[in-house]
């Protein structure tokens, strides 16, 4: 028996660790695939426009991609467990324009209050979405369809044919977004900070990985004694706050806010999030390869606007990321299993 | 030999490393579980002791999955007592069961595939450190030493996706192991291993009985329950009907216990006359998967296609009807080539498939029974182009009673029916086509015995009136007993033909193992 067993542990080691490092080997590719293409347009625009990487236009690059990657952070909790937030975009333009109006309202508020008045929107509705998914077991894609709509709707109630604008704004609300560390703008260290501590959670903590056990296989998670429902409720309702968070920087950015704020935002995250790398089906992914398809986006769409290329483009290039993101998941899984298979049927050589 | 009746008290018998009349670890009695009007445990009662390996028998439909739910905290008790270590205990959830130290492997274990080995082990129970850190580095070398003492070689950081039945099955063993599980169940764990698999998770079951686990096996295969385990229960319409240590029990007196009255066993008698060539497969090739694939089968015949589960059976066959794209070759009906890929044109031709997962492939599980019965028929019960629910009606009640179907209404989901029950809606539904050649794959996969021979009849029928049959099966004896020529597949590659008389399920196994083609 004990030299049996030694023979089978030699041979059919050779064979798990091929398929171990094959997967993580092609994984990593995929990462580097993302900043290939990055790096790529990069290269290719500063060629053709110097300008393209001046510090002013880098500037308006990382705090565009700020607002997208602190969006795909919650974004990705919530994909991670095999649901979707649809109603991020109408969260932001909600919590951008009540936030902000706060200022023509009152005299004397404070920046804290203003960002709380924004988180608290962003809780309220993330845990309606939460509870509508948990609670009333409807599918994420249609409750947050329906938010998305329902939010905006209020939005337009409230807005009416008015609008915030930068004038009624107090310094220290727009320096929010326009002071700089070392010149980069102070925000996107923050936000950069915020998605290096999400990644470090979702890695290091059982209700982070318990996340990724409900989107690989809801079931099993069930039968493991994971408490699904808690842990989507709390994804959704981070996802609302982040989303109310964001909205506050949104109108310290932009400065003039009416109720279209945010307005197809949600495609644009869930985009990024799936360039990233997250598995649109839950699971797998990172915050910080969504971050980085933020980046890639933005990029993207900066470098035709300098190149002068008609908007459309942008949104083609970003269809086709997509689907390249799309095909090249199901294109490694369906290779992960053939080789596999192989194997098996040519008995591991 | 000791039977159950109603009130009396079960017997305190159990073989514990020397020392008797110990308490059982675990255990069940009079239990009842209902769901609305169907009673799935009318009275259930089991004991379970340390170091022991213990069967738990009963036909489909005998209540033995109610009570591994129960036992896995998924369903509770209506009624009856449940004695974990000596105290009344109802477990509410998963957890609970698991935190007791129970812990359930079923027969497709359910696993996080994005996940790693080591992970799915400890999901929810991670090892941590500081601020309640997972340590990644004590998860992966625990799961390492354990994998070391099952001599197992996977690794712990390998990513669960791809693993094969028998290796998951290793991963929730380990599981088992790390919550130092007092009670382990395992619901059929061997339906999907090959032959090798299975002397190794017996090794791995023997052991755990000696470091004093109490194992309830549960099995449809009675020579499994022999060879392995110290006792055996079994169970019929929800109720306990005996048990009793397995070297006092004949295999006779199981079946009969199961079943509640003699079943025949016996292998086909007549001998058929065999006609003309009706299924020509000929160099059949997927790369990868299966390779060089050449046989017929004649009308009036049955032809075996036996191998170990993966050797690449069921991808021929769905080859064959078209549900997979193969590289070269041809399929043949009646001298006519088939178009390939088309599932469509192989039915045209009159090839009949009952798949092998009949619940996700042959049955729409919400649909009526007698809906799915005229699935494949519906062209000819239309009537004016509308589908004639009458003759829908007639039309399945005829096939329901020449299988002998047992259901309460026609117009009850399938899912509501038994697993045999189930297959024979699948074998009505593709009967009823009359067709030249019914390949069936697994055809008794999960089925009780009593239907088991009921299936077997059928397949013996339709031979006698001039049909093809392919059967796909892992059961040597279900080979042997079915068939007039047995085909072993091994590693995706034709290597051995018998006739049935001078098969045996040795010279089959030897065949469908051996490592090295000859050839």
């Amino acid at each position: 028996m004990n030299s049996q067993t030694l023979i089978s542990k030699g041979s059919s080691k050779k064979t798990s660790g091929d398929r171990g490092d094959l997967a993580s080997r092609i994984f990593r590719l995929r990462e580097f695939g993302i900043f290939g293409i990055l790096i790529l347009f990069v290269g290719a625009t500063t060629v053709a426009r110097p300008r393209f990487l001046g510090g002013q236009n880098i500037r308006f690059i990382l705090i565009d991609t700020t607002v997208f990657a602190l969006l795909a952070l919650g974004e990705t909790m919530v994909v991670v467990s095999r649901n979707v937030d649809l109603s991020v975009g109408s969260v932001l333009g909600l919590s951008a324009f009540v936030s902000s109006n706060l200022y023509q309202q009152f005299h004397h508020v404070a920046l804290v209050e203003v960002f709380l008045v924004g988180l608290g929107i962003g809780l309220v509705c993330g845990a309606l979405n939460g509870l509508l998914v948990t609670v009333g077991k409807v599918p994420s894609l249609v409750v947050t369809l329906a938010t998305l709509y329902i939010i905006r709707g209020v939005d337009v109630l409230i807005v009416g044919g008015g609008q915030v604008v930068a004038n009624s704004l107090p310094n220290s609300f727009i320096e929010v977004t326009s002071s700089q560390l070392l010149g980069v703008p102070t925000v996107s260290i923050v936000v950069a900070v915020l998605i290096g501590l999400g990644a470090y959670y979702m890695k290091n903590f059982r209700s982070g990985r318990d996340l990724y056990a409900i989107g690989s296989n809801p079931d099993a998670a069930r039968l493991v004694g994971i408490a699904t429902s808690r842990r989507v409720f709390n994804a959704f309702l981070l996802s609302g706050a982040i989303a109310g968070v964001t909205g506050v920087i949104w109108a310290s950015y932009y400065g003039t806010i009416d109720s279209t704020a945010g307005t197809g935002y949600e495609l644009q995250v869930v985009a990024a999030v799936v360039v990233g790398g997250v598995a649109i089906f839950g699971g797998s992914g990172s915050v910080i390869g969504a971050a980085i398809g933020a980046l890639l986006l933005n990029t993207i769409n900066s470098a035709l606007y300098v190149l002068g290329v008609s908007a459309f483009w942008d949104q083609a290039i970003a269809g086709f990321l997509l689907l390249l993101a799309i095909s090249l998941d199901r294109g490694i899984f369906v290779y992960l299993q053939r080789t596999i298979r192989r194997k098996k049927v040519l008995g591991g050589s | 030999m000791y039977y159950h009746r109603g009130t009396s008290t079960l017997p305190e018998v159990g073989k514990n490393n020397g020392t008797h009349m110990v308490t059982p670890t675990l255990a069940l009695k009079h239990v009842r579980k209902y769901f609305g009007a169907v009673h799935a445990l009318e009275d259930a009662s089991l004991e379970l002791f340390a170091g022991e390996i213990h069967a738990l028998v009963g036909e489909n439909g005998a209540g033995k999955s109610t009570l591994v739910k129960i036992l896995a905290g998924l369903h509770q008790k209506d009624a009856g007592e449940m004695l974990f270590e000596n105290f009344e205990t109802t477990f509410t959830s998963p957890k609970d069961s698991i935190d007791s130290g129970i812990a359930v492997i079923y027969q497709e274990p359910t696993l996080f595939p994005d996940l790693t080995i080591a992970e799915n082990i400890y999901m929810e129970r991670q090892p941590r450190r500081s601020f309640n850190r997972i340590d990644y580095e004590e998860m992966n070398s625990s799961v390492s030493s354990i994998f070391a003492s099952l001599g197992v070689a996977l690794d712990p950081r390998q990513v669960s996706i791809g693993l094969s039945i028998a290796e998951q099955q290793l991963v929730e063993i380990a599981k088992a192991l790390t919550l130092n599980a007092k009670v382990v169940v395992m619901d059929e764990p061997t339906a999907a291993l090959s032959a090798k698999e299975v002397e190794r998770l017996f090794h791995i079951a023997k052991t755990l009985k000696a470091q004093g686990v109490a194992i309830l096996f549960i099995s449809h295969r009675l020579e499994e329950v022999f060879r392995l385990c110290d006792r055996v229960t079994v169970m019929r319409d929800g109720r306990f009907v005996m048990s009793d240590l397995t070297e006092n029990v004949s295999e006779e007196t199981l079946v009969r216990a199961m079943v509640g009255r003699d079943v025949d066993l016996s292998e086909r008698s007549e001998q058929r006359s065999v006609h003309e060539v009706v299924l020509e497969v000929e160099r059949l090739s997927e790369e990868g998967v299966f390779n060089d694939i050449s046989f017929s089968v004649r009308a009036g015949e049955v032809v075996a296609l036996s191998g170990l589960v993966g050797s690449g059976r069921s991808e021929v066959v769905g080859a064959i009807f078209g549900i997979r794209r193969y590289d070269y070759g041809s399929v043949k009906v009646n001298s006519t080539q088939l178009k390939k890929g088309s599932p469509a044109r192989a039915m045209e031709a009159g090839i009949a498939l009952v798949p092998e997962d009949r619940r996700q492939q042959g049955l729409v599980m919400e649909m009526a029974i007698s809906r799915n019965i005229a699935l494949a028929s519906l062209a000819s019960l239309k009537r004016f182009g509308v589908l004639s629910s009458k003759a829908e009606k007639n039309f399945s009640k005829d096939w329901a009673l020449k299988l002998r179907l047992k259901y309460s209404k026609l117009t009850s989901p399938v899912s509501t029916l038994s697993g045999g029950n189930q297959q024979k809606v699948v074998l009505a539904k593709w009967l009823s086509r009359s067709p030249k050649v019914l390949i069936v794959d697994e055809p008794t996969r999960g089925i009780d015995i009593g239907t088991k021979v009921e299936v077997h009849r059928l397949i013996f029928e339709l031979a006698r009136t001039g049909v093809a049959v392919l059967v796909v099966s892992s059961e040597l004896p279900e080979v042997l007993a079915l068939s007039d020529r047995i085909l072993v597949m091994r590693e995706g590659s034709l290597v051995g033909e018998f006739e049935r008389s001078q098969a045996t399920e040795e010279k089959i196994i030897a065949l469908a193992t051996t490592t090295k083609a000859v050839a």
